[in-house]
């Protein structure tokens, strides 16, 4: 397979016109680390956008940096780190769950994929970031949206449109991010002992108190000594400067009294924690399972993984854990537990408790090729999306077949 | 809901509280003409049919839907920006979704257009209506359908008000964080439409960072739902596009909003600087020190003496810029922050500075930034206010360009800035009964907002493009990067029925648009190198 790597925009709608011109399909890639993730695609050509790296500006007193799509997102937070700022949405490092190494992916990658980690529940998603972009479409011509600051109506607001669309509308050329204050101090707040529903209802109440709550997740007992626990562990996260993190853990600590004793954790070993559970750590581990990306409403939680056991024909060996408060459950399930992965068990029990949506963030090619990986969508939803799809490609493409099979 | 165009005076607060107001005669001088090239022509034949087609909406609609009297159809004529009239063909009140997807579906049938509207607050001409439309309210869609705060968010109809869904939440401790000035009486659904924001943006988002979930009806009658409780997008980020797509994608009936707990307390510094650098600097300086104010405002000379000759709460007269910095939290944290803020303010050569010492006091201090737009209006017959975007650097540069515009247009501007954001409200003063006035008000606005692109920022940052920025487009997009915004409209709506004109400076057919000239043998990009 011819593989294209162009090393500037120019290069990019090169790539792009001449596919157009010659029907040829292409594969966007950024490192590849996680190619795994979405349809496998069959395409003609890849296009690999690591050659398009470095940052274009960045603006630490106006909040603002712009970046290539293949420069290393290791690279952006380590430039951001130097400044005392950071992407607030904690993007993940997920190559590894794919057995990649660590610290490897793009930030184009990460765009493409909406990736965003515990603190999600406070700061936002990626897409929430995104002040612009410029792109090459699938018809073969550079275009830009949004701009390079935080309050803008001016057009349809494509930089959100485009993330999260796994190359399948354009390829990205530039990327206008919005970056904030890393925090300086944070506290992690343990609970032991809990059961998944009286966890989720801990987490709820601290993150409906005023306690300003950045990170809450619970490990389940058949996590737990992955992240370095005896049992069922749950945590909360504050963040903030010393004196208010300080009192609000103080006072958190006393608000949820009836759950137990807390235990704070710090420094070192709460960021590996975190990151631990950003990065889905456990079941890197474990690469012969299959896992599902579970969103839902934080206290269906709970209630989707309960209703799995009497629906799946064997839950041996299956393991979840919750982040988002309860409303993203990773689950890791044995491939034999049932013919589809569990997909249909699983989309069926995410229906019945309020809906939302189940995505197969890791499997064989061969189950990604026979099973939709992302949720599959009512009819008149579907066909809108193809024909937004079609409006940006209309020749199918840019990763054909990655999101929905026969696009 | 400040009208843009506005007539100062006692006539203010009918104004405010009520866009719908019916001022016939006294405004007649600042009227303009709404209809295009593009949108004449097809007006008569569709008002020959107005008959045919109420009676076919009748019966979707029974009872007192449609209304299609030339006296019911007035207050109809003109939202939030005033200076821009026009009835619509008729208009329809649907309470359901169903009602909205059979009249939508019957529009499509018969290719009839579609304007949707909310509270009608829109300072940009976003619900403008049509001659040959159908002009959709969605105010009788007004309903709180369930708050849920276990998940910490509600679902409400599109016709309750901004305010309102606080109102609903807040005796449990909770709000819902966008806070448009107009938030007593524009409504979510309109908030939907526009991305409206608010003076607490830099810390809580927009309304796209706040809404979970949408019900929308396409222009064809199919229901789609985007979101839910849940967070982040199954498929494409529609939702993304939706919110701020000014009402040109879909009519939304439902809206699931992320509701936030309250901040246990806010306290704020009100600060005089002798040069607006400096003010400027002092903002940048609280950011770099890795602060987010809750709300970081500014105003300028001019400004400033208008809201302290109107509200008396002890504004800085001899200041050239006002700084208002807000935070909120934790009582321990604001403490720690406010003394942060205030040994930058005072590095930074303040010359004035006070700290709020209770909310009442708290309370004064915006009430001047919060009058500012009706104390404008006190001095001035007419004003118009902006609503370009900067980087925060650029405040100085843009200043200056400001005054030159000033002398050349010969009319005065008075500025308010959400300084944590870069959001630049200028309020250019004019007096529409002299011949002319109007026009500079309006070529001076668009100056401005050049001024505002070529320093690296935007058209808009909150009130939308509408009718009254459509033909500024061009200064921040080429016909390529529009076409691509077209081809999301074209990928909702292909027939362009749904509040065509807007947005837009130049409709063209989607098919023409999506025409890709290739032919075998034939690449296009000669120029490029091949593979």
């Amino acid at each position: 397979m011819t593989a294209l790597r162009p090393t500037d925009e120019a290069g990019v709608l090169a790539a792009v016109a001449d596919a157009v011109a010659t029907g040829t399909s292409l594969e966007i890639l950024g490192a590849g680390s996680k190619r795994g993730l979405g349809r496998p695609v069959a395409a003609g050509r890849t296009l690999d956008l690591t050659g398009l790296s470095g940052v274009t500006f960045y603006e630490p007193e106006e909040l603002v940096i712009a970046v290539r799509p293949g420069t290393p997102l290791a690279e952006v937070g380590h430039l951001l780190a130097s400044r005392g700022q950071a992407l607030a949405f904690e993007p993940p490092d997920l190559g590894p769950l794919y057995g990649a190494p660590a610290d490897v992916g793009t930030i184009g990658g990460m765009i493409a994929a909406n990736l965003s980690g515990p603190r999600r529940i406070k700061a936002g998603a990626a897409r929430d970031h995104m002040l612009g972009i410029r792109a090459v479409s699938g018809r073969g011509e550079i275009f830009k949206s949004g701009g390079r600051v935080v309050k803008n109506v001016t057009g349809y607001d494509m930089s959100k449109g485009l993330t999260g669309s796994f190359g399948t509308l354009a390829v990205f050329t530039e990327l206008t991010l919005k970056v904030l204050p890393a925090p300086q101090t944070a506290t992690t707040l343990m609970w032991t002992g809990l059961a998944d529903d009286a966890a989720v209802a801990v987490l709820s109440r601290a993150l409906g108190s005023p306690a300003d709550v950045s990170g809450a997740a619970h490990l389940p007992a058949s996590v737990a000594a992955d992240f370095g626990f005896s049992g069922p562990a749950t945590l909360l996260r504050l963040e903030g400067i010393a004196p208010s993190v300080a009192d609000r853990a103080a006072r958190l600590a006393a608000l949820l009294a009836d759950a137990g004793p807390a235990e704070a954790m710090g420094g070192e070993p709460g960021l590996d924690l975190w990151r631990a559970i950003r990065d889905v750590a456990p079941f890197a581990a474990t690469p012969g399972t299959v896992v599902w990306k579970i969103s839902v409403a934080p206290t269906a939680g709970p209630k989707v993984v309960a209703r799995l056991p009497a629906a799946l024909p064997s839950t041996a060996g299956s393991r979840h854990f919750y982040d988002w408060g309860g409303g993203l459950v990773w689950l890791a399930l044995d491939p034999t537990s049932a013919d589809d992965a569990g997909a249909a068990a699983i989309r069926a029990a995410i229906a019945a408790e309020g809906g939302g949506h189940a995505t197969l963030v890791r499997a064989p090619a061969e189950l990604r090729a026979r099973i939709p990986v992302f949720e599959p969508q009512p009819g008149p939803l579907a066909a809108l999306t193809a024909r937004l799809r079609a409006q940006f490609d209309p020749l199918g493409i840019l990763n054909p077949g990655r999101m929905v099979a026969k696009d | 809901m400040i009208p843009r165009f506005f007539r100062g005076g006692k006539n203010c607060r009918q104004i405010v509280a009520n866009s719908k107001v019916d001022e016939t005669g006294r405004r007649t001088r600042g009227r303009k003409s709404h209809v295009r090239a593009q949108d004449a022509g097809a007006g008569s034949a569709d008002h020959a049919r107005r008959a045919s087609i109420a009676a076919a909406l009748r019966r979707i609609l029974p009872g007192e839907g449609v209304l299609d009297g030339d006296i019911a159809l007035r207050p109809y004529e003109s939202d939030g920006l005033t200076a821009y009239r026009q009835p619509p063909l008729l208009v329809v009140l649907p309470e359901t979704t169903a009602e909205v997807a059979a009249i939508l579906k019957y529009c499509h049938g018969e290719g009839i257009k579609v304007v949707p509207r909310g509270a009608g607050t829109s300072l940009s001409g976003g619900a403008l209506p049509l001659a040959d439309g159908v002009l959709m309210s969605m105010m009788k869609f007004n309903r709180i359908l369930d708050v849920d705060f276990p998940n910490r968010c509600a679902v409400v109809q599109p016709g309750v008000t901004n305010l309102g869904i606080t109102r609903a939440v807040e005796h449990a401790g909770f709000y819902y964080a966008p806070d448009p000035s107009s938030q007593i009486a524009c409504s979510i659904g309109g908030n939907v439409a526009e991305n409206s924001g608010g003076v607490h943006c830099l810390k809580y988002g927009l309304t796209t960072n706040n809404v979970l979930g949408l019900e929308m009806v396409l222009m064809t009658g199919e229901v789609i739902r985007l979101g839910g409780r849940h967070l982040d997008a199954e498929g494409y980020d529609l939702l993304g596009l939706v919110v701020g797509s000014e009402g040109l994608l879909g009519v939304v009936t439902e809206v699931t909003v992320r509701l936030l707990r309250s901040p246990e307390t806010a306290r704020a510094l009100l600060v005089g600087f002798a040069s607006s650098e400096e003010a400027g600097q002092t903002v940048a300086d609280v950011v770099a020190a890795g602060i987010i104010p809750g709300g970081m405002e500014m105003m300028d000379r001019p400004a400033i003496a208008a809201a302290e000759d109107f509200v008396h709460v002890g504004y800085p007269r001899d200041a050239e810029a006002l700084l208002i910095v807000e935070l909120d939290g934790p009582p321990v944290e604001v403490d720690h922050l406010i003394g942060e803020v205030e040994a930058i303010a005072l590095r930074n050569g303040a010359t004035s500075l006070k700290i709020s010492g209770s909310d009442a006091e708290r309370m004064a201090f915006w009430a001047g930034r919060k009058a500012a737009f009706p104390a404008v209006g006190r001095i001035s017959p007419d004003y118009y206010c902006m609503d370009g975007t900067i980087p925060r650097k650029a405040l100085p540069q843009v200043l200056a360009g400001m005054r030159e515009l000033s002398v050349k247009y010969g009319l005065s501007c008075a500025n308010v800035f959400h300084a944590g954001d870069g959001n630049l409200h200028p309020l250019i003063l004019y007096d529409a009964n002299k011949p002319g006035e109007l026009q500079a008000a309006e070529d001076f606005g668009s100056d401005i907002l050049r001024l505002c692109v070529k320093v690296g920022g935007v058209l808009t940052g909150e009130h939308g493009v509408g009718v009254e920025k459509r033909d500024l487009m061009h200064e921040m997009f080429d016909d390529v990067d529009l076409a691509h915004q077209m081809r999301v409209k074209c990928a909702f709506d292909d027939g362009h029925l749904l509040n065509p004109g807007k947005v837009f400076p130049q409709l063209r057919r989607c098919a023409e648009l999506g025409r890709m000239h290739i032919h075998r043998g034939n690449l296009p990009f000669p120029e490029l190198p091949r593979f």
